[in-house]
């Protein structure tokens, strides 16, 4: 049986009903992963999961309920994983054992989750497509030879086919949208500070978002309500309280204000993609939503602002890695993360910073504000996450900035710091195509009550 | 020809934990590398959690040296590469440190300008060693991440008695307000001078910064030393170079450990782990009352109000358990009719030690040293009579001019009488006998 082709709720339901066993679960998962040729995983942690799944049908049966006993689920390996190699994808960390684990992985343990696997990605989230792991590229697992999306490209595949129920990603400027969109998932990017960000390796250290692939809206809530909310580790997680996600997923859309920037529809978004969003709109139009056209007029110069700032940051968080204290020497590092230190560190030199990096960041503000503006008029924004289909694994890794242009729609939210849900809308010639929900500050619950009206009832 | 003299100096503050951990802060003689986390070991996925007891001393500070406090603040990541340096970069500060602006009084009235007081972290400690036939390098980060303040003047110094009496006023208020023990040899306080010689009075092209100098001493000397190492330069039309040399002890002279060629870049930018600190002028308000008051401020009270020599005002405020033992004091006294300046007296020529003893008590130990037996005339006169008598050597030589044995004929006046007297009577008395 294909226990994990359900959601989080209907196995939970299972479970305490005693129709199955976790331990049945995560075998299921386990043989998926192991049969699988898409290569979704960098580590597998088959006995551990095993062994915790059997903890789990004992707590199961002693009445011990909490909302992901038993789940299986696997992290992007930039998630630090007590006990558990974490390596970024990266041959600079290829044996590093880390002796804690990041703060959402405790939670997410804590909540009863069993931890299956390490996912691949991008060597240090460094990518949109998955290409720049030093374990090799993921695999689409809905057309052969094409990418998933990164940088969290492994995420969205273990969950899309089927070997766990959620997965951890981080999204500094699409790196959870966009590859939720190539694989049909939900991918959720929480407001900046939502999430703690402590244990998760830095990329860029004020636009990382930790956020979770699954397979419905109703499971993206579930999960945030147990990673979001102040961490005494984390600096930049405000006290803001959590909102109760779960009263957003039975609302309808009667009278939400839907805004549609002008600036997302234009001549580079693929016909094909516009016409399915622009489809999605009118059920929601039907539906009783109240839908605008809006600008964001400074949008084109989000994606020049994003790369500054972030391989600034990047430059700044890779250097802690230098082998002397663990890891291997810098020798090790891949192209894709010698690019950006060098980038990054020139951007900021004396005699430079004033011209790329103090103006980035007033472009930054500029972009915020944009946003700011936006929702006063409207309750969210409905955009493209991508600008093209998933493109075949080799077309883009020999020109870096067509790579890098694949995350114009995706990076501004980031810039802003704002919450983007990735829903998936059907496939075209056979590759999945998702919209994104963009909303204000910690209006994450706007987002699942919109998310839900979009999403088709796969299971 | 005038020096030009800035300082740098670094307090490392004694709080409990560290800058930016839980991690005790406490490092003297502690095992290597066991006060240590993820984060000041620089751990992948770490993250720093500003300390805010650190940061508001840092604004005490400040407050105490007279600066503005803006009302916003942030940290800034200094990137270079050092082994000592875990994470590739420092958290420091840069264009908007804590405290701007500030200064200090020297006792001639001249005023130092104090450019800024910032916070930052210290950074982890090399050790070079042989272990077995190699040499090797051992690193310590028990130090890692322990709070430092940076106190950087302008240069307003021009000679090396200033700047030791800026360091110990320094020291002293930062010991006032309980902040650091300021420890020069033990690397609580560090001192960084930069030291030119202007030909017409408008600032050097170059500068040299002096590092390693752990004592107040070593400061005098090696400031001493490279003046006159530059004048020689200068006198030859020759400009000494923009280095950095270090103070050697043995050699009694500064020797050059880096030259600054090119300034170093060290790519300074907002520290995104830590956001922005905003003040509110309840809070600045609310440092300012918990500072105590100030040495200068008690030396001026102690002259003025209560009416004490100048030298004993300074002494007795030297530090700040005294000066409150010795205020407590002279409430008790003024009751007493014991006067300020013999609570002064007493305190700084007896030895007390303030922590055995109660200012009450103190008190009545004043009051039953200074009342004295009050006795006739004629016992005295009859007792000093049959010492004189008694001791005719001792007598002589108190005649031919030898001063010291008169300590020896009040000593046994004083046994003669069996009370205790005002040894100035006795004194007296013997001046007119000996006449």
């Amino acid at each position: 049986m294909n226990y994990s082709a359900y959601s989080i709720h209907k196995l939970r339901e299972g479970l305490k009903k005693k129709d199955f066993p976790s331990e049945d679960i995560v075998k299921d998962c386990l043989d998926r992963i192991k049969i699988s040729k898409l290569n979704a995983f960098i580590t597998i942690c088959e006995t551990e999961a095993i062994k915790k799944a059997k903890e789990a049908d004992k707590k199961i049966k002693d009445g011990v309920d909490l909302p992901l006993l038993g789940i299986p689920i696997s992290a992007k390996d930039i998630y630090l994983t007590r006990n558990i190699r974490t390596t970024a994808a990266s041959r600079v960390l290829n044996r590093y054992i880390p002796q804690y684990s990041a703060t959402v992985i405790e939670r997410l343990e804590k909540a009863g989750a069993i931890i299956i696997g390490k996912t691949n990605c991008d060597a240090w989230a460094h990518g949109s497509s998955g290409e720049n792991s030093d374990y090799g590229p993921t695999e689409n697992p809905y057309l052969k030879g094409y990418v998933p999306g990164g940088s969290s490209s492994g995420s969205a595949v273990s969950v899309a086919a089927n070997m766990c129920l959620v997965s951890m990603g981080t999204d500094t400027g699409g790196s959870i949208r966009l590859p939720a969109s190539f694989c049909n998932v939900v991918g959720l990017k929480p407001t900046y500070g939502r999430v703690s960000r402590y244990g998760v390796i830095s990329m860029a250290s004020s636009l990382d978002s930790i956020g979770h692939f699954t397979k419905n809206v109703d499971d993206s809530a579930l999960v945030l309500s147990i990673t979001a909310g102040k961490d005494k580790n984390d600096a930049t997680t405000p006290e803001i309280e959590v909102d109760n996600y779960k009263n957003y997923l039975t609302k309808d859309i009667k009278e939400v204000k839907i805004g549609l920037p002008r600036e997302y529809f234009s001549d580079g978004l693929d016909k094909r993609v516009k016409e399915k969003i622009e489809n999605e709109v009118k059920i929601l139009e039907a539906k009783g939503a109240r839908i605008e056209q809006i600008s964001l007029p400074n949008t084109e110069y989000g994606i020049t602002c994003y790369y500054i700032v972030q391989p600034a940051e990047v430059s700044s968080n890779l250097a802690r890695y230098d082998g002397l204290r663990y890891g291997n020497d810098r020798a090790h590092f891949g192209n894709e993360a010698k690019r950006r230190i060098m980038l990054g560190s020139y951007v900021l030199s004396s005699g430079y910073y004033d011209a790329y990096y103090k103006k980035a960041m007033q472009v930054r503000t500029l972009i915020k504000k944009d946003f700011d503006e936006a929702f006063k008029k409207v309750d969210v924004i409905i955009a493209p996450v991508s600008p093209t289909l998933p493109w075949k694994i080799g077309e883009k890794t020999q020109d870096p900035l067509s790579m890098y242009l694949s995350d114009i729609y995706t990076v501004n939210v980031n810039l802003a710091g704002i919450p983007g849900l990735s829903v998936p809308i059907g496939l075209i010639e056979g590759l999945p195509v998702g919209l994104q929900i963009l909303g204000p500050h910690f209006s994450e619950g706007k987002l699942f009550q919109v998310g839900k009206a979009i999403e088709r009832p796969k299971i | 020809m005038k020096s030009v003299i800035g300082l740098e100096v670094h307090v490392e503050l004694k709080t409990k934990s560290k800058m930016f951990c839980g991690c005790p802060a406490d490092y003297f003689g502690k095992k290597p590398n066991t006060h240590t986390c993820p984060v000041c070991l620089g751990l992948p996925g770490a993250l720093p959690v500003p300390n805010k007891t650190a940061i508001q001393w840092c604004v005490m500070l400040g407050l105490a040296l007279n600066c503005k406090i803006p009302l916003t603040s942030k940290f800034d990541r200094k990137n270079y590469f050092y082994p000592d340096l875990p994470k590739g970069y420092q958290i420091s500060q840069y264009d908007e440190p804590f405290c701007l602006k500030g200064s200090l009084k020297l006792d001639n009235g001249k005023v130092i300008k104090i450019r800024r007081v910032h916070m930052e972290e210290d950074t982890g400690k090399l050790i070079h060693a042989t272990v077995g036939n190699e040499d090797v390098s051992l690193i310590d980060l028990n130090r890692s991440g322990v709070p430092l303040v940076e106190i950087v003047t302008e240069p307003d110094f021009d000679n090396s008695k200033d700047v030791k009496e800026y360091l110990q006023k320094l020291q002293q208020i930062v010991r006032y307000l309980a902040i650091s023990d300021a420890d020069m040899e033990k690397g609580d306080m560090r001192l960084e001078p930069n030291i030119s010689i202007s030909k017409d009075g408008s600032l050097p092209s170059y500068k040299v910064e002096v590092k390693n100098i752990n004592s107040f001493r070593f400061a005098e000397k090696a400031i001493d030393y490279e003046i006159k190492r530059q004048l020689e330069i200068l006198k030859n039309n020759e400009t000494p170079i923009q280095e950095t040399r270090g103070w050697d002890e043995k050699k009694q002279k500064t020797v050059s450990q880096r030259t600054k060629e090119e300034a170093s870049d060290y790519r300074y930018f907002p520290e995104p782990d830590i956001p922005p600190i905003r003040w509110t002028q309840k809070q600045l308000e609310g440092f300012r009352k918990q500072i105590p008051e100030l040495p200068h401020f008690k030396v001026q009270k102690y002259e003025n109000e209560l009416k004490i020599k100048v030298s004993d005002a300074i002494r007795v405020s030297e530090n700040i358990e005294v000066a409150q033992f010795f205020e407590k004091t002279v409430k008790i006294g003024s009751k007493h009719n014991v006067s300020p300046q013999s609570v002064a007296n007493f305190l700084l020529n007896k030895g007390v030690n303030t922590s055995n003893i109660t200012p009450a008590e103190l008190i009545k130990t004043i009051i039953s040293t200074s009342t004295y037996a009050t006795i006739d005339n004629s016992k005295i006169k009859k007792a000093v009579e049959k010492v004189l008598r008694e001791n005719p050597k001792a007598l002589n030589d108190l005649r031919v001019g030898k001063t010291q044995t008169l300590q020896f004929l009040i000593g046994k006046t004083m046994a003669e009488i069996k009370e205790k007297i005002d040894t100035k009577i006795i004194i007296e008395e013997i001046n007119r006998q000996t006449k």
